[in-house]
């Protein structure tokens, strides 16, 4: 018997159908570390902690917590064992309040069945005190932010007495900020004797944060590293399998003519707020042009107006001089748009369709696609066959699987290679790698660039100042619903654009 | 002006009914199973009731018949929509088929080949008859006000209710939870039936005193309505059927008056009522998230 060790899971191996998700995985996690575990995509860690908080049942192999064998079938068992999961997708109750959440199938009553809500709210406001947690206990969750909101799923765990906490890509949703207040609040956690399993594609992170990482592609063990003795680019490798480049080779720019002309546009957001406020820019032929900017100050509003999704107030949007602004979403892709939108599998994605479906929702009513009305299935198979080909958008045969099945990586792969394919004159990208490994990453950004390359404008709307500096020619910022400067790429420093991101002026 | 008490009563009469089932619609709906087999058992509670209010003569043992059928008959949809995952409308129309099928079918076996029970020799009791300004209430009124105080109490205060909503909003969060999300469901779905069934009686039992082919019609989608317009709370269902009752209670009283409307169009009333106020109600409702999706396992 060894209690050394939190976690051991022996020779886990899991099928969904034909398709091996795990093929004899081994995980040890000791205690009071921060174990990461690290792989692309699809590669199965997922599933792999799904087994161990028994959402999923194992085909094979054994799970040991604490130097004993254990039979975990449900959540309840493995919250019974001490174990707590954050999930990427968070599982909250947007309608009910922080408390309720928190509390929600392990209430604390009084009389039959009542709940007692004033004694979970004093335990849980110690609970919070200990960890530093600020948070407002009968805030509804709909009214707060992401990070707020993995914090109730982290006070949700504590709460439950959880010993072993399982983070799935807890950093994906955070902004820069976030993230170094997680690292702190885990560390904070360690300390209190906890044992973190972190599942991450975010190497920086895992440099930051972690003791010991596992390493899964494909669904089977790579290496188990220590941290300390590793660097960024050795574990990018371990990961994919290859070597990484981390920098992406641009061409020259060579810039056309005016493509997209936006001048004095006003949009409003649902609550009548002007969000983007007399915003005015060009973008040319063959130039990436990106957005820089703080979440929340007119981004996702400008997407809408230039995609037709909502009402412009007032101003013009032009392609080659043709007003498009307040048309609909067909007549902007018929002018020549193509989108990536943010969110791939709300806007992005008709879950439950195909890929093949999917890789034709815009041009489904042309030829050859479909003829008088009738779809032409074999085309339009063959079609997705040879995208998802192209753009090795996997598994093997996902034209015929139901997009929700793949793994996000592969999701946006699919819409990119959608998109391309539309062969349109302009392509607006929001955030196109949110969420994604370095692998797919450094895919999706090759992809952008070489649509440049063949004389594309693209509109580069991300968060991630990286990506944005990375992949410009020209970087607009934007503040308060305006474009408060443009600034050649190579001019462009992080600080310098950091500083207009803030409304700092004189930059 | 003599007729305010007419009309309250009458009011009162007709929407207490609707509140039954309308409390059953909010309980289903709210853990996720929309249940437009609503109709169905009202038709079969109030058959129940009425025919063994008939033979035993005590309309209370009638009345809690009336329920178990309605429970009865949930149970079949419990089965398919949440162990099956069956489509729950069609499952819900097929019960309401099945609902009137066998009372029809065990009226005509049961009351010599006819489809309408012979009267019941005692209706449920009153609380006031012949009151000031023709003030009549039946006990069942008292009844569903119990029931209304009991489903808010339920829902909003309750560990159960706080599960139940849960499960109707995002049941793989509950689920994670340790929240048996089949469990909650199909009890729900159970209850609704109960309280559909105590519905279908209220009519046959307190507002007239005999179970026909035609004494359930429309009422559970009108309750259902009453469910959407009330966004699903309890209080504001409860407000909507009386908002129905009072229109049913215009057709009574303007019918019976001197002003010259013919009876048809007057008697649509409630139902117009019903198809302006859903309009009107279009936009934003809180709906339960996850009401008419089965859930399913892992599902992505």
């Amino acid at each position: 018997m060894d209690a050394t060790y939190a976690v051991e899971m022996k020779s886990i191996s899991k099928y969904f159908g034909g398709f091996c998700a795990l093929d004899n995985v081994d995980l040890c996690v000791q205690k009071g570390e921060i174990h990461a575990i690290l792989g692309e995509n699809g590669a199965g860690k997922t599933t792999l902690m799904n087994i161990l908080y028994g959402f999923y049942e194992a085909d094979s192999g054994e799970v040991w917590t604490n130097g004993q064998k254990r039979e975990i079938k449900t959540p309840k068992d493995a919250i019974s064992l001490g174990i707590g999961m954050v999930h990427q997708h968070f599982m909250l109750v947007e309608t009910y309040t922080v408390l309720q959440n928190i509390i929600l199938g392990d209430e604390h009553i009084k009389g039959p069945g009542v709940i007692d809500y004033k004694k979970a709210k004093a335990e849980i406001k110690k609970l919070a005190e200990d960890y530093h947690f600020n948070i407002d206990l009968d805030a509804k969750i709909q009214d707060i932010t992401v990070g707020m909101q993995q914090r109730v799923e982290i006070i949700k765990a504590l709460y439950r007495g959880a010993d072993i906490l399982i983070l799935d890509e807890p950093t994906s949703v955070l902004t820069p900020q976030e993230i170094e207040e997680l690292i702190d609040i885990m560390h904070n956690m360690v300390q209190n004797v906890k044992t973190i399993i972190i599942i991450t594609h975010k190497l920086a992170e895992i440099m930051k944060s972690a003791d010991t990482c596992t390493v899964i592609r494909r669904g089977k063990n790579i290496d188990k590293v220590a941290v300390a003795n590793t660097c960024e680019k050795d574990l990018a490798e371990l990961m994919v399998g290859r070597a990484v480049e981390f920098t992406v080779e641009k061409q020259e720019c060579r810039r056309g003519s005016a493509l997209l002309q936006i001048d004095g546009l006003v949009v409003e957001d649902d609550r009548k707020i002007k969000k983007v406020d007399g915003l005015s820019l060009e973008l040319f032929e063959g130039e990436i042009l990106g957005i820089a900017g703080v979440d929340g100050n007119g981004q996702k509003e400008l997407f809408e107006a230039v995609t037709s999704l909502r009402k412009a107030k007032s101003g013009s949007i032009r392609i080659d001089g043709q007003d498009i602004q307040n048309t609909s979403p067909r007549k902007t892709f018929e002018a020549g748009i193509s989108v990536i939108p943010e969110d791939r599998q709300k806007s992005g994605l008709v879950l439950d369709f195909t890929i093949a479906e999917n890789m034709v929702l815009e041009k489904v009513q042309n030829a050859p696609f479909s003829k008088h009305g009738i779809l032409d299935w074999k085309v339009i198979r063959q079609n997705a066959d040879k995208l998802t080909k192209e753009y090795d958008v996997r598994p093997d045969g996902s034209a015929g699987m139901r997009a929700g099945a793949l793994s996000g990586g592969n999701q946006q792969k699919a819409i990119i290679a959608r998109e391309i394919s539309n062969d349109g004159r302009v392509l607006v990208a929001v955030q196109p790698t949110r969420g994604l490994d370095v692998g797919a990453i450094e895919f999706v950004h090759n992809a952008i660039l070489s649509e440049r390359d063949k004389g594309k404008g693209v509109l580069l709307i991300s968060l991630e100042l990286d990506e944005v500096l990375k992949l410009s020619d020209r970087v607009a910022v934007i503040y308060n619903g305006r474009i408060v400067n443009i600034i050649d790429a190579k001019d462009a420093d992080e600080k310098r654009i950091g500083l207009l991101m803030a409304g700092g002026e004189g930059a | 002006m003599d007729n305010i008490g007419i009309v309250f009563s009458i009011t009162l009469m007709y929407a207490t009914p609707l509140i039954f089932a309308a409390l059953g619609g909010i309980i289903s709906e709210r853990s996720g199973v929309t249940n437009i087999g609503i109709e169905g058992m009202m038709t079969i509670g109030a058959f129940a009731g009425a025919a063994v209010g008939y033979f035993t003569a005590n309309p209370w043992i009638g009345f809690a018949c009336a329920a178990a059928a309605g429970g009865a008959l949930s149970a079949l949809h419990a089965i398919a929509c949440v162990k099956f995952h069956a489509n729950q409308i069609i499952s819900g129309v097929a019960l309401n088929l099945i609902g009137l099928g066998v009372s029809l079918f065990l009226s005509r076996l049961l009351f010599d080949g006819v489809t309408q029970t012979l009267p019941v020799p005692n209706k449920l009791p009153k609380l006031v008859e012949n009151g000031p300004g023709g003030l009549n209430l039946d006990s069942t009124v008292l009844v569903v006000l119990i029931f209304i105080i009991g489903v808010w109490f339920f829902l909003y205060k309750s560990r159960g209710g706080l599960r139940l909503i849960a499960v109707g909003e995002h049941p793989a969060a509950a689920d994670t939870l340790g929240v048996n999300v089949f469990r909650v469901r199909f009890l729900a779905v159970i209850v609704s039936g109960l309280f559909a069934g105590m519905g279908g009686a209220a009519r046959t039992l307190a507002v007239v005193s005999s179970f026909s082919p035609i004494v359930i019609s429309g009422h559970g989608y009108i309750a259902l309505a009453a469910v959407i317009f009330g966004r699903w709370n309890p209080v504001g269902a409860s407000l909507a059927c009386l908002l129905f009752g009072f229109a049913q209670s215009l057709v009574v009283v303007l019918g019976g008056g001197d002003i010259a409307i013919p009876s048809q169009i007057l008697a649509m009333l409630p139902y117009i009522l019903t198809i302006v106020v859903l309009v009107l109600l279009r936009g934003k409702t809180n709906a339960p998230k996850a009401s008419g999706i089965p859930y399913i396992k892992g599902q992505r």
